[in-house]
């Protein structure tokens, strides 16, 4: 029976079902010109749910409803920046909301439930966690790609997201019930993820155990965005409104990382040979895919699609590493990411006016003319995001090397450096646009006048130098979180 | 006593730019001010390093050391040697002239240039002072960028072909050193270039770290055959991004041999000192007879910038062949001194030829020889600057260009006559691209009526040209100072010379 301890445990995730059911009554019963409260509200609520995340941190790693759920500092750390990025997409999205006239209730109460989402993904115990996490987010997302019904790509966009999404559903579910087969012949079938750890042990099936593996490592790599499984990226973020595709660059890479931890490392982590060499394999594919076909996209939206598969890539370096140092640059990896991410699209976001989606990479133009300092910040996000020092991205990109490297595979981080100088070019070209070509005829180029939104956009770009010159905090957050 | 020197020289240009960002497009004789200011103040305190530095004292003076990264263990760590005081010197000196030499001339957005400039002033410090391997690595690609900026947005018309390529060019050397550093800390579980240079290796792993780093400096350097982003990048800069690249930049490289190659890989480098060696002659040699046939004359003087540079690695590495085969300890270390003087005055002979460049392009905006002819008759002044600068350039004795490289050409005479005689080449060829060039733009008569038109060398000009001619001359008449600065830091590299590490 569940406890009051279990409920305490899992206050942050109870705390956000009842705001988010509160946010969608008050969004019916607001009138119309009281909306906007809506944005500071869910705001706030983003906030206090990341206070609750902290102040209940438990001592050590703690389970609860029968060990379906963990609380442990892995989890804790993706929530908080899952919930903080969340919210800097909540203040980013504002004046382009309602530009478009999309600023209600939806938006707020869906990103909220994909929060939740992600935030039972992470702390997952069992396999139902796992997959109950996984589809409270991506439905979410697909409804949230789709927000702008009445334009011509998010519906196509959302159909796509959806169909390959319960594809991959599909798999991670089919090798899920392999697993759970394979822990029920030679012993005690089990959901359970610390449970089916050593399953290879003594199972009677371990052709049955590997099926499912693939087939988990599958659904992963869907959700990571990992080629070959790839194809839904950039047809999403160029369909989906801006800040949604922001979210998905963010926040649900993080949620990415937390499950593949949890499969993987908790679940499967016995059968860590096995699964290092096809994430290795999944690792050059994307770096190869991502790099090669970003230099060639006219639209930032779809570069950027195409430079998170080559993220993606990086973050799997870490991940085939199979060992808490390579778990820990992962984590890194994810947290650099999701913030360089949300900063470049951040900037999207500020310049996008109704009717101009700021979108083209020629949209940016001399951007530096007009709006030197909104140049500058993009300056920041595209450097980090190519690995050049000092900034934050450089450092998680040695990190997961090193990880590499430590894992005897300096072949792998060889591949990654290389394709490392072959995405300098896409985004040295974004910064060519900026600061040396001169401004197009009629372009606008002036950022929206919102001042939270330059705020935080500032601060979130000038973190990317911060962090990129003073690291070792947030390093040593998550070593720790590894035990390390 | 004040122990945070070193980081007050790199910091103070770095924050420095920032109010001169601020200063912004709508004042921008005050951006130029503020960057002078600083430019000035940084010199200052580069004087103080020069007066604290004991020339007699230990290695690595003035060591700064915070823990940076505790669970990695790297520290942001700080220290000069002689070697790189000499160098620290030069980049802020040079730092006020560019400061100074792009007061008028950069109309367009003058405060983000001067921040750059001084940003980049900062980061190059920086390098010149990192005893932790990764702190170097770092500062090392970040120069990249306010390069980047600086040629793409104030450069010719093909700036952005020569940036990227610039970029990318030299980005590409520098990942595999990343590699090479990863996997050193793999071994030693530090960045300390100390520990590092302490670290047995075999020669397997010597070689592979030896061309791992080798493709890094030298395309930094850059020698043949990876120089070929330097003329573009020369070319397309403003002058002020010339004069930092040619003065200051390609010391990185250098510098970069010095500090790494030497130290921690010096078995695989006395097994591969001919290859440098080579290399160095045919960029002496070859590299020359490219310069010779030049029509624009930045990029004379860029291919003449690859062919001095030839002489600093074939002083480096020949050090190696007279250590190791042949125990001449005092050749080495004379070819080795020739190479750091070498080093310190083509930073200035350069700095200045491209700045004389800058105030002829100023006035008719063409850099092709062949629209010139006769400036002497309408710019005496600048006439005098420019035939000092090359003499110096093609090694006249009196001017730092003769010390360098007749100090390289000594050493590499006890090692092999043969290197001697190649070498010795470039006081030919030097000599002949360097005074055609000048008979061709200076003497004869004016063909061009815009050239009539040319103004004489203002006051600002004859400063920046006149600050250089005293360098140039300085250390020409007298290099002991210098020498004797460097003398302990070079003994020291070369005694790690001989020392077997497998």
């Amino acid at each position: 029976m569940p406890t009051f301890n279990d409920i305490l445990i899992l206050l942050p995730e109870f705390y956000l079902v009842g705001a988010a059911c509160v946010l969608l009554l008050a969004d019916a019963f607001m009138r119309p010109a009281q909306r906007h409260w809506l944005h500071w509200i869910s705001i706030a609520v983003l906030l206090v749910a990341i206070y609750l995340v902290i102040a209940g941190q438990p001592p050590q790693a703690v389970t609860a409803f029968g060990s379906m759920f963990v609380r442990d500092d892995v989890a804790e750390i993706l929530k908080v920046f899952a919930l903080g990025t969340t919210a800097m997409v909540f203040v980013y999205a504002r004046p382009y909301l309602i530009d478009r006239k999309l600023l209600g209730g939806e938006f707020y109460t869906l990103m909220i439930f994909a929060v939740l989402g992600i935030m039972l993904l992470v702390s997952a115990g069992s396999l139902v966690t796992v997959y109950l996490g996984l589809e409270l987010l991506s439905l979410s997302s697909y409804a949230l790609v789709a927000l702008n019904r009445d334009a011509k790509l998010p519906p196509e966009a959302a159909i796509k997201y959806f169909v390959l999404g319960a594809l991959a559903s599909g798999m991670l579910l089919y090798g899920m019930s392999m697993v759970y087969g394979a822990s029920g012949m030679g012993g005690t079938p089990s959901l359970d993820l610390a449970q089916l750890h050593n399953v290879m042990s003594y199972t009677t099936a371990p052709t049955l155990l590997l099926f499912g593996l693939v087939f988990m490592v599958v659904g992963i790599g869907f959700k990571l965005g990992a080629a070959p499984f790839h194809m839904w990226i950039p047809d999403v973020y160029h369909g989906a409104p801006t800040p949604v595709t922001t979210f998905i660059a963010s926040g649900s890479k993080l949620a990415a990382f937390g499950m593949a931890y949890r499969l993987l490392d908790a679940g499967m982590g016995d059968l860590s040979q096995h699964w290092q060499l096809m994430l290795a394999v999944l690792a050059v594919i994307s770096l190869a895919i991502g790099n090669l076909v970003a230099i060639v996209q006219t639209n930032l939206k779809r570069m950027l699609a195409y430079s998170t598969i080559s993220h993606m890539g990086y973050l799997l370096l870490g991940l085939a590493a199979a060992s808490p140092e390579g778990y820990a640059a992962a984590m890194f990896y994810a947290i650099c990411y999701a913030l360089m991410g949300v900063a470049a699209f951040g900037v999207m976001l500020a310049m996008a006016r109704a009717g101009f989606e700021c979108e083209e990479i020629a949209d940016l133009k001399g951007l530096n003319q007009k709006s030197p300092w909104m140049a500058f910040l993009m300056l920041l996000a595209m450097f980090s995001l190519a690995g050049v020092p000092p900034l934050f991205g450089f450092w998680a990109k040695v990190l997961v090397l090193e990880a590499a490297i430590h894992a005897d595979m300096l072949w792998l981080a060889i591949v990654g450096i290389v394709f490392a100088i072959i995405g300098l070019y896409y985004y040295l070209y974004v910064v060519k646009v900026m600061y040396f070509d001169k401004p197009q005829e009629g372009g606008a180029l002036q950022a929206q006048p919102d001042q939270p939104l330059r705020v935080v956009l500032s601060l979130n770009a000038l973190s990317l130098l911060v962090l990129g010159v003073y690291w070792g905090p947030l390093l040593a957050w998550c070593r720790h979180a590894f035990g390390l | 006593m004040f122990n945070h020197l070193l980081s007050l020289l790199i910091w103070l240009p770095v924050v420095g730019a920032i109010p001169v960002l601020l200063a912004g497009s709508a004042r921008p004789n005050l951006a130029r001010w503020l960057s002078l200011l600083v430019a000035v103040l940084t010199f200052v305190v580069s004087l103080f390093l020069l007066a604290q530095y004991n020339p007699a004292g230990a290695a690595m003076q003035l060591v700064e050391s915070h823990l940076w990264i505790a669970s990695w263990g790297v520290h942001y760590g700080l220290a000069v040697d002689g070697i790189s005081v000499a160098l620290i010197v030069m980049t802020t000196f040079v730092g006020i002239l560019v400061v100074a030499g792009a007061w008028e001339v950069i109309q367009d957005k003058p405060h983000q240039y001067m921040a750059a400039m001084l940003i980049l002033e900062g980061l190059l410090i920086g390098v010149f002072c990192a005893t932790d391997a990764l702190l170097f690595y770092a500062l090392f690609e970040a120069i990249l960028i306010p390069m980047f900026i600086l040629i793409g947005i104030w450069g010719g018309p093909r700036r952005v072909y020569a940036t990227l390529k610039f970029f990318i060019y030299t980005f590409f050397g520098s990942v595999f050193m990343l590699i090479a550093l990863l996997y050193l800390y793999q071994k030693a579980h530090t960045f300390d270039l100390a520990t590092l240079a302490a670290l047995p290796l075999t020669f397997k792993e010597q070689a592979w770290i030896f061309f791992a780093f080798l493709i890094a400096f030298a395309i930094k350097v850059p020698m043949v055959p990876v120089h070929t982003w330097l003329p573009d990048a020369h070319v397309e800069a403003p002058t002020g991004g010339s004069v930092v690249l040619a003065a200051v930049m390609l010391k990185v490289g250098t510098y970069g041999m010095l500090r790494f190659m030497l130290p921690i890989v010096p078995d695989a480098g006395a097994h591969f000192a001919w290859l440098i060696i080579v290399l160095s002659l045919v960029a002496v040699v070859y590299i020359g007879y490219v310069a010779l046939v030049q029509e624009d004359m930045k990029k004379l003087v860029a291919y003449s910038s690859v062919a001095h540079m030839g002489f600093v690695t074939l002083g480096i590495f020949i050090a190696f062949a007279l250590v190791r085969e042949q125990g001449r300890t005092d050749m080495a270390l004379l070819g080795m001194q020739g190479a750091m003087i070498q080093m310190i005055s083509h930073g200035f002979v350069s700095g200045a030829m491209f700045t004389c460049i800058g105030v002829m392009y100023d006035r008719l905006h063409t850099r092709q020889i062949k629209d010139y002819g006769g400036v002497i008759n309408v710019m005496p002044w600048f006439g005098f600057f420019y035939v000092l600068f090359a003499m110096a350039n093609c090694g006249l004795p009196g001017t730092s260009g003769f010390v360098g490289e007749f100090m390289v050409i000594l050493a590499s005479f006890s090692a092999n006559p043969w290197i001697a005689l190649f070498a010795a080449f470039t006081l030919i060829i030097g000599a002949a691209y360097t005074l055609w060039l000048v008979k061709r733009v200076l003497w004869g008569e004016i063909t061009n009526p815009h050239v009539a038109e040319m103004k004489e060398i203002n006051g600002r000009e004859t400063f920046v040209l006149a600050a250089f001619a005293a360098a140039v001359l300085a250390l020409g008449i007298w290099p002991q100072p210098l020498v004797h600065l460097m003398d302990n830091s070079v003994s020291q590299l070369v005694q790690q010379l001989a020392i077997h590490k497998i």
